[in-house]
């Protein structure tokens, strides 16, 4: 659209799941006329032959031939309905009309205001007493999120991320965490196809303040700080950033079970370890949370035992290739890392980083790694134009060690271990104390 | 009957949408310069060099150019600036 706006006529094509969502972000950007055409899906994975099918095939939404389509998108006069555009208001009300406790429920699920999960109603007395967690006016504007990188980005204040606050059930003392998250300027209801979740980290002082539990079962439902703060960042993101609907503005094909709730503090007091906030350059005393981009993989292990390392490479390049692993240590596994010479947590990151290699045909068939990653190797960044380079059987490192992340948490119950799919995104660890 | 609640929307402030016209458009495309805007998802590439073909088949008098941004999913200013330059269109695409 910025090149219709240059006075350049274009035509963008999709392929058919995707109608929804182009009509959608062309109305959002007033330019609702803008035109589309498409093929079917996939492209990913069709021969040349098969694509050329589709060229001179049935556009499968308008149903004409995809090239008329194409090239009367292209030219031809306009209509006035064409060259105006559309522009509307799309302010939304800060209260409701006052209804029954039954009918809102049903309202707020058939907006898709919910996961489907009941929710608290956000009356005013809950979300006052919400807004008493935070010293923080209820008309700050916290940020701005948006579901995909092509969509408009909404705002929204401390008063609307107490609603949805209240909502997942939190409680006022939880709201700088959620304040925090809802700041971090990440979404965990982000539109990908490939329907990845957020996974978020506490860490410092607040973790003990609020009751989150480190302990037993803790990536579990069995702690009503971990379980509510992380639901109220999924119902956050997408109320707040205009909505996560299947189709229109979500287009995981799988979805995502992290996705209704993922959030848990590291065990620091049994950490043998320098805990994940420290790493990245605050102090022990400082309380933050660290929202990871993941949950696609899940693997995991016990141990160490003597075989460790061939489980661990097994596991590391089993991840998906451009998705770093977040590993999660049990305390008892920690220390028998330790006892095997990873006096440091960076130690056994760099071992996992070394030692994470693929063939290089194997690593750059990848759709991930042929989407994101080839066009920077193409232009000569490293480390990618050094694997690209690579022969086909050559043995090519997958992650950087800035790329993993490890954090003890649980209950010593079993020296347990899992490695999730989590990347932690440049300035993704916020400060909680800048929202108490 | 039920007692009726007063409760919060839920949802954030949207910008306001402002209308934007396209652009005018040329009778015909023949001696002019398309581009084929490769948005480099996997096989997009592949995507416009059929286009090419076709384009080349049917529509010869038409001038293709494939061309591709910096990287997946950013804005490349430059690009666009090409286009614009001496582009009497584009094509862009494709995904997955």
């Amino acid at each position: 659209m910025a090149l219709e706006a240059s006075g350049v006529p274009s035509v963008a094509v999709h392929t058919n799941v995707f109608a929804r969502l182009a009509r959608a972000s062309a109305l959002a950007n007033g330019m609702p006329r803008a035109r589309q055409a498409f093929v079917p899906q996939p492209v990913v994975d069709r021969t040349p032959a098969q694509l050329r099918g589709y060229i001179e095939g049935t556009d499968p939404v308008s149903k004409r031939p995809f090239m008329q389509e194409v090239i009367d998108g292209l030219t031809g006069e306009l209509t006035a309905e064409d060259l105006k555009g559309v522009s509307f208001d799309r302010s939304t009300p800060r209260l409701l009309a006052p209804d029954a406790e039954d009918n809102l429920q049903k309202l707020f699920v058939d907006n898709n205001w919910t996961d489907f999960l009941p929710v608290v109603l956000p009356t005013e007395e809950r979300v006052e007493r919400m807004l008493k967690g935070t010293r923080h006016p209820p008309d700050k504007v916290v940020g701005r999120l948006r579901p995909a990188r092509f969509r408009e980005f909404w705002e929204f204040t401390v008063e609307k991320v107490a609603v949805n606050a209240v909502m997942a059930g939190a409680r006022p003392e939880y709201f700088p965490v959620i304040l925090a998250l809802a700041g971090s300027g990440q979404t965990a209801r982000a539109s990908s196809t490939t329907s990845f979740a957020t996974i978020s980290v506490v860490n410092g002082p607040i973790r003990r303040e609020i009751g989150m539990d480190a302990g037993i079962g803790v990536l579990g439902p069995y702690n009503h700080a971990n379980a509510t703060i992380g639901r109220a960042f999924a119902l956050l993101s997408q109320n707040l950033q205009g909505g996560s609907v299947p189709g229109e503005s979500y287009l995981g094909s799988l979805g995502n079970w992290y996705a209704y709730t993922a959030a848990f503090p590291e065990n620091e007091e049994r950490s043998p370890w320098e805990p994940l906030h420290v790493q990245h350059g605050f102090k022990p005393a400082d309380s933050t949370v660290s929202v990871f981009f993941g949950g696609w993989y899940t693997q995991s292990g016990y141990g160490p035992r003597e075989t460790w390392k061939e489980k661990f490479i097994r596991c590391l390049t089993a991840a998906e290739h451009h998705i770093p692993p977040l590993i999660v240590l049990d305390p008892i596994a920690a220390r028998g890392f330790v006892e095997l010479g990873f006096d440091k947590k960076r130690n056994l990151i760099n071992w996992c980083a070394e030692n994470a290699r693929l063939p290089a045909r194997e690593y750059w068939d990848n759709q991930w790694i042929q989407t994101l990653v080839r066009p920077l190797a193409v232009t000569g960044v490293e480390p990618y134009a050094s694997r690209l380079k690579a022969r086909p059987d050559e043995a090519v490192q997958m992650f950087l060690p800035e790329d993993i992340n490890i954090i003890v948490a649980g209950g010593e119950t079993q020296g347990a271990w899992k490695m999730f799919g989590g990347s932690l995104r440049k300035d993704a660890t916020v400060s909680v104390d800048a929202w108490r | 009957m039920d007692k009726l609640l007063m409760v919060h929307d839920p949802r954030g402030y949207p910008p306001k949408v402002t209308g934007k016209g396209l652009a005018a458009r040329h009778a015909s495309l023949d001696g002019r310069l398309v581009y084929l805007v490769d948005c480099l998802f996997d096989n997009s590439a592949a995507f416009m060099e059929q286009l090419r073909g076709w384009f080349a088949a049917h529509l010869p008098a038409v001038v293709t150019r494939i061309i591709t941004p910096r990287e997946s999913w950013e804005d490349d200013p430059d690009m666009r600036a090409r286009i614009v330059a001496d582009g009497a269109a584009a094509i862009l695409g494709v995904g997955l």
